[in-house]
């Protein structure tokens, strides 16, 4: 956070008296090289992101293949046939949806809470704030190894144990199971980075002035008063960025679906991403590119959506 | 008193279930699948390392690695040369040219990479890039770079004028103040954003995936991701594959775990 990207004490500035400047330049102007230093970021940026975003568009409205040295244009048509009769994207879509939703209440959930029981800076807080933060820096291929051990229906960890302590009953086939399959993935998805918005949310906890619970308390708030009325109002700007920042990242949730899910993943476990993947393996080049360009502006709209709900309903922060 | 008493249960249930899955994998490499079945949770009753043996050498895991190291042993390094000399150009040039130049790299924040990854691949494949270790190193630059110049522009901005204007009045040009002010300087920042692009460059199964077809190129989660295939449910294999990938990153963590939070989280504060 930017608490702990403080700059390093600057080093001394130079003494050695310099009466003349070079070329008689004020110093306090940019000068004009600076502009050249952008320039390889601009060529690379420029060459292998923007110009490619810039074809997917193009790629659109063709029924490019990919290998053919031509390709029809066909105007809207693959949109049209996203938005009215591809079952496939519309189950992809729908899976991504249900994705988003657990995950997103779930983190910001789950990380809020951790967050306020780790928040002060005691030596076993910041102890479990590593143990909690571990599982972010690991491959989502690792973590979906690991998870598809947890969940495996005959060997797994949660059915071992749950026949172990007499509960055998409530074995389940995890994602085996085509109803449960992507919410069980999306469980894995938080304790993958429950961690990550965890950190963020103490940030955000240890702004807030101490001063405002010493005086709820004098007045007699309990901690739950406390929580609502102090903590989770003045939190309101972390929230947001946790938010956001779930939703996009549940979006892109495509590793852990191929590890979890398989190459390609079976349709109970498809999502938008693994679905343009899979458009670009059979050739159907044009057609994912006009995917592509949907699956980019839903994760725009959704993120402005957020954004004007958590600013209307903090309307100070 | 009864908050405590929740704050405790939640911790330490949490913390279980954090620990156990890990537990279980690395005592797990050194199991036989039904040493692993019978008694998931329990240590190895004998510590064999023929899993490691396996997996690094037949398996391919091995040249994965040598090949993970390459890449992200440069693409780390050069993200941050790239992108430090825009952030520097970008933080101390004013004016709408300035904030038009950051908008624009930024933007490609907005840009998830599965949604351009099938032009990136025609490019790619234009220029001769695919299939080649070249190219995924190019690839990781390109898409880290909004990031990387939007944490360095926003450290850069945060130094004193004064420290560059006393470089300036000392003849210092922009190449000698950019290598012996901004540098030195911005070691912390550096230190954090080279933490995060480390675990995106060297977890990233994206676009290895796609641009690789070659097995002797893969990189790690490439390799791993195809054990599944392989192996099926041979789970003491696959956890070691899981414990050979993650060594270099666990190990990172363990010594600079400040940057690692620093990095990371600076990722996802975005705005």
């Amino acid at each position: 956070m930017s608490t702990t990207l403080k700059p390093a004490s600057p080093p001394e500035a130079p003494t050695l008296p310099t009466p003349e400047k070079p070329g008689g330049r004020n110093p306090m102007a940019a000068h004009p090289a600076l502009w050249l230093f952008p320039v390889p970021a601009l060529v690379l940026y420029v060459t292998f992101f923007v110009i490619p975003t810039i074809q997917g568009v193009i790629y659109s409205v063709t029924d490019w293949d990919g290998f053919s040295p031509t390709a029809q244009f066909v105007g809207l048509d693959n949109f049209v046939t996203i938005f009215t009769s591809d079952d496939l994207f519309r189950n992809a879509l729908s899976n991504n949806i249900k994705f988003m939703l657990v995950v997103v209440v779930f983190q910001t959930i789950f990380s809020l809470v951790l967050a306020v029981f780790l928040s002060k800076n005691s030596k076993s807080s910041v102890a479990l704030r590593s143990v909690f933060f571990f599982p972010t820096i690991l491959s989502s291929v690792s973590v979906a190894f690991i998870w598809k051990f947890v969940y495996d229906p005959n060997f797994g960890l949660i059915n071992s144990v749950l026949e172990a302590v007499g509960l055998g009953r409530f074995q389940s086939a995890f994602l085996g199971n085509d109803n449960q399959a992507i919410y069980w993935v999306a469980l894995t998805q938080v304790w993958f980075h429950v961690g990550q918005m965890m950190i963020i949310f103490i940030a955000g906890l240890q702004q807030i002035p101490q001063e405002l619970y010493e005086s709820a308390e004098t007045d007699g708030a309990s901690r739950w008063q406390q929580f609502r009325h102090i903590t989770l109002p003045m939190v309101a700007p972390a929230t947001a960025i946790v938010m956001a920042y779930t939703t996009v990242q549940s979006f892109k949730a495509f590793d852990l679906i191929l590890g979890l899910g398989g190459n390609p993943p079976k349709s109970s476990l498809d999502i938008l991403s693994t679905r343009i993947y899979s458009g670009f393996a059979n050739s159907q080049f044009g057609y994912a590119a006009a995917e592509s360009l949907v699956f980019m502006a839903l994760i725009a709209a959704i993120t402005w959506i957020q954004r004007r709900a958590v600013k209307a309903s903090n309307p100070d922060a | 008193m009864s908050y405590q008493l929740t704050r405790r249960a939640v911790l330490a249930v949490y913390a279980v279930l954090v620990i156990v899955p890990l537990v279980v994998v690395i005592f797990g490499s050194f199991k036989t699948s039904q040493d692993l079945f019978a008694s998931p949770f329990a240590p190895p009753t004998t510590w064999r390392g023929g899993n490691y043996q396996k997996v690094v050498g037949e398996s391919g895991l091995g040249v994965a690695f040598r090949n993970s190291v390459i890449v992200t042993g440069l693409s780390v390094p050069l993200t941050l040369f790239v992108a430090s000399l825009a952030s520097y150009g970008i933080a101390r040039t004013t004016g709408w040219k300035s904030a038009l130049l950051f908008g624009f790299i930024v933007l490609g924040m907005a840009v998830p990479a599965q949604a351009n990854m099938i032009p990136q691949y025609v490019q790619f494949e234009t220029f001769g890039l695919t299939n080649s270790l070249l190219g995924l190193v190019l690839i990781n630059i390109v898409t880290t770079l909004p990031i990387a110049v939007f944490i360095m522009t926003g450290f850069l901005k945060t130094l004193p004028k004064e420290l560059f204007e006393a470089a300036a009045v000392d003849g210092s040009g922009p190449w000698r103040t950019y290598r012996s002010v901004v540098l030195p300087v911005s070691v912390p920042s550096l230190s954090a954003t080279a933490i995060f692009l480390f675990v995106i460059h060297w977890n990233d199964l994206l676009y290895p995936l796609l641009f690789i077809n070659d097995a002797a190129k893969r990189t790690i989660p490439v390799a791993l991701l195809s054990f599944q295939g392989e192996f099926l449910t041979d789970y003491p294999l696959l956890f070691t594959g899981v414990v050979v990938a993650s060594a270099p990153i666990v190990i990172a963590y363990v010594f600079l775990q400040r940057y690692f939070v620093a990095g990371i989280t600076a990722g996802a504060v975005k705005g």
